[in-house]
């Protein structure tokens, strides 16, 4: 019940934070295109979230606050503002998001003059509660105060507390004495301010703990993570997205993304030119890494609002007041006046009557705006029913007549380990099965989907890519009892093992020197068939995913996956004993023997 | 651009004491808190530095408290508008200092 509870909690608070940056015709619109976006929907399905859903109620709800704070200038707004950030720290990583994208907002308004004491009361009090919060989680501890992703709020405090200096200046001394104060403040600063930046920049370069970490700089440099950590680089969803997936992703929202930025400047507030600054940063890391749509979902969700808003606002007053003759022009002129005093709350009741277009073109508009949004809405349910919801533990296909065909494989195998094994035995997998199996065969895995330990898995990885005796000697110093391969030949399952395989491959040479990428690529490009490498056919993944292959597809047989024969049909195995096949062959489950079986 | 000299320094100065002393004597008195807070952070600052930072996080809650109560006065400042003190603004005082001494006692461990 999490996902769609922190969901609605989410739709919740988008309305208040654009409420209040625009209108409540606004906050309508932006929530309900956050209730229905697809990209939210993935990481909140009921059954299936992710602590992104939470991360992201505390991301709109700590914008809200924040914006709130800078706009009344109370202390105690600010307060609220930095327990939402404490709660955004302690439930997801991308917090440096928000405590990079304040500072950046603020040093905006510093530039374009936009500097109040409101501003100053709400900023501080954000960054000096939020810091001191932030270092009470055990996660983030001195982190707060020691690395790169940090900096920047401290740098604009201080930036901060000397333009609020200058303005004091400004306000208690005299033209003269203030312009020569103006001058020496400025250099004295600038003197003081390049020296400590100059030092704290080449220490921070220096040093390996200081610099920017790893996942940062490869948001920052998307090609970093290729070069230097594979198993970021080995996550699918850290792959750049295509236009499609924007689209899928977004509809409706990313298209009026666009006019909701232009809107934003008409007029430029606080909250407006958070927005932008936030849509235009979030566009770059999005477009870096496909798990970060989702950063740019509730910001095209509210310009998207606020550009129909405006859209709608005009349409609907023209269809109030307005009729189809040449009357608008006349009733333009007469009631500019009134237009003229009408408030700065843009609220579709102000009763300004300027800008009407005749009253069936408005009619036809609205009509189409209607229609665009149940197209948006019949997408966005389709999307989350079928693309998003169904679990990835057990999958299906049609039958010739219609109906579903269900693979249980995956569910069948943690079973049997389940049933069939001692209570200590340990098994090893590759990790992207482990909570699975921890959580469904309920024994204990070597390593598992928290990628915190990068030698752990790469250890994993080499024995994998070892020849059989090497690799049994492997998982015996492990302590391993049983290990598992996910296997696709037989039904055309293309994300199996050896599918992944290259990748064990890079994250296990990325720590073991042994294990070169080169040597298990056959004849052009990696494959399994005659033509691949030797070091590919004598390797254990190979061994354990196509032993007895041959019996069942005859010894000319084609891996449906890969669509070629095997490369080497006769697999004997000495070191490991074949103790469970599912039923579509998808998960088999090898024991590893004390001794080598030597009548096979 | 011209250079500052001494005379225009010691002219900056006197400027802003004859100025200085129009301000009400309510806001002088919250001056002088912040001055006082900022002396405390940079007490413990020179202690650092003199008998080296275990346990840092005792060290990093101490001064953040004195800056941030610092900068929490220097806010409460800029509302009080010419020595006139509104009760909503003394309340947000209140309560944004509580937090912040609670966060940091928290943390001193």
């Amino acid at each position: 019940m999490i996902g769609p509870i922190f969901s609605s909690l989410t739709s919740i608070s988008t309305y208040l934070m654009v409420r209040q940056i625009r209108s409540r015709g606004a906050g309508l619109l932006a929530a309900s295109f956050i209730a229905t976006i697809p990209s939210y929907i993935s990481r909140s399905v009921a059954g299936s979230y992710d602590n992104e859903a939470v991360a992201i109620f505390a991301l709109t709800f700590t914008f809200y606050l924040y914006l709130k704070s800078i706009r009344t200038g109370s202390m105690f707004w600010g307060v609220c503002a930095s327990c939402s950030y404490f709660y955004m720290v302690s439930s997801w990583g991308g917090y440096t998001f928000i405590i990079n994208l304040i500072p950046i907002h603020a040093l905006a308004l510093l530039i374009i003059d936009k500097f109040s004491s409101k501003l100053y009361t709400g900023y501080s009090m954000f960054i000096i509660n939020g810091t001191l919060l932030a270092m009470v989680l055990p996660v983030v501890g001195f982190n707060a105060v020691e690395t790169s992703e940090h900096f920047s709020g401290f740098f604009v405090l201080a930036l901060m507390n000397g333009v609020a200096l200058v303005k004091y200046l400004k306000g208690t001394l005299t033209e003269a004495a203030y312009k020569k104060a103006l001058r020496l403040f400025v250099t004295t600063s600038i003197a003081v301010m390049g020296v400590i930046s100059l030092g704290v920049i080449t220490f921070a370069m220096t040093s390996p703990t200081l610099r920017w970490s790893g996942r940062s700089l490869s948001l920052l440099d998307p090609t970093y993570a290729s070069k230097y950590i594979p198993i970021i680089a080995s996550v699918s969803e850290h792959q750049a997205p295509a236009w499609s997936s924007f689209i899928n992703d977004l509809r409706t929202a990313i298209i009026l993304m666009a006019s909701g930025i232009i809107s934003c400047f008409r007029p430029l507030s606080e909250g407006s030119l958070f927005l932008v600054i936030w849509g235009v940063l979030s566009v770059y890391f999005s477009a870096v890494m496909v798990r970060l749509m989702l950063v740019l979902a509730p910001v095209a969700c509210c310009l998207a609002g606020i550009a129909l808003s405006d859209v709608l606002e005009v349409l609907c007053r023209s269809a109030k007041y307005s009729s189809d003759n040449n009357q608008p022009e006349t009733q333009k002129v007469e009631k500019k006046k009134k237009g003229k005093q009408s408030s700065n709350r843009r609220n579709s009741a102000s009763g300004s009557k300027y800008g009407l277009i005749p009253r069936s073109l408005a009619l036809l508009g609205i009509a189409g705006i209607i229609f665009v949004l149940s197209y948006h809405l019949f997408h966005c349910s389709f999307l989350g029913g079928e693309g998003y919801s169904s679990p990835s533990i057990i999958l299906q296909s049609r039958s010739r007549d219609g109906g579903t065909y269900v693979f249980d494989d995956y569910r069948e195998g943690y079973s049997w380990l389940r049933e069939n094994t001692d209570y200590d035995a340990k098994v090893a997998s590759w990790w992207d099965y482990g909570y699975q199996t921890t959580a469904m065969a309920d024994r204990t895995v070597l390593v598992d989907n928290n990628t915190w330990n990068n030698t752990h898995i790469a250890t994993v990885g080499r024995a994998m890519a070892s020849p059989e005796k090497k690799a049994w000697d492997q998982f015996r110093k492990l302590d391993v009892d049983y290990v598992f391969v996910i296997f696709g030949g037989l039904v055309g399952y293309s994300s199996d093992d050896i599918n992944k395989f290259l990748w064990m491959v890079r994250i296990g040479g990325g720590v073991y020197g042994d294990i070169k990428e080169r040597d298990y690529i056959g004849e052009g490009y990696y494959r399994i068939d005659e033509k691949a490498s030797k070091t590919m056919l004598n390797t254990l993944m190979y061994k354990l995913s196509y032993y007895r292959f041959a019996e069942i597809v005859g010894r000319d047989g084609q891996d449906r996956v890969r669509g070629t024969k095997m490369g080497n049909p006769d697999v004997k195995l000495t070191y490991f004993q074949e103790v469970f096949t599912s039923k579509h062959w998808m998960l088999r489950i090898y024991k590893v023997l004390d001794k080598p079986n030597l009548a096979a | 651009m011209s250079r500052v000299s001494i005379p225009d320094l010691g002219e900056i100065v006197g400027v802003f004491r004859k100025e200085y002393a129009k301000t009400p004597k309510l806001v002088k008195v919250v001056d002088c808190f912040i001055v006082y807070a900022v002396t405390t952070a940079l007490l413990q600052y020179s202690y650092m530095l003199i008998c080296g930072s275990f346990p840092y996080n005792a060290f990093l809650a101490g001064l953040g408290c004195s800056l941030g109560f610092a900068i929490l006065t220097v806010c409460f400042r800029m509302q009080i508008n010419e020595g006139k003190m509104l009760e909503k603004v003394f309340a947000d005082y209140c309560v944004a200092c509580i937090f912040l001494f609670l966060v940091a006692i928290s943390y001193v461990g």
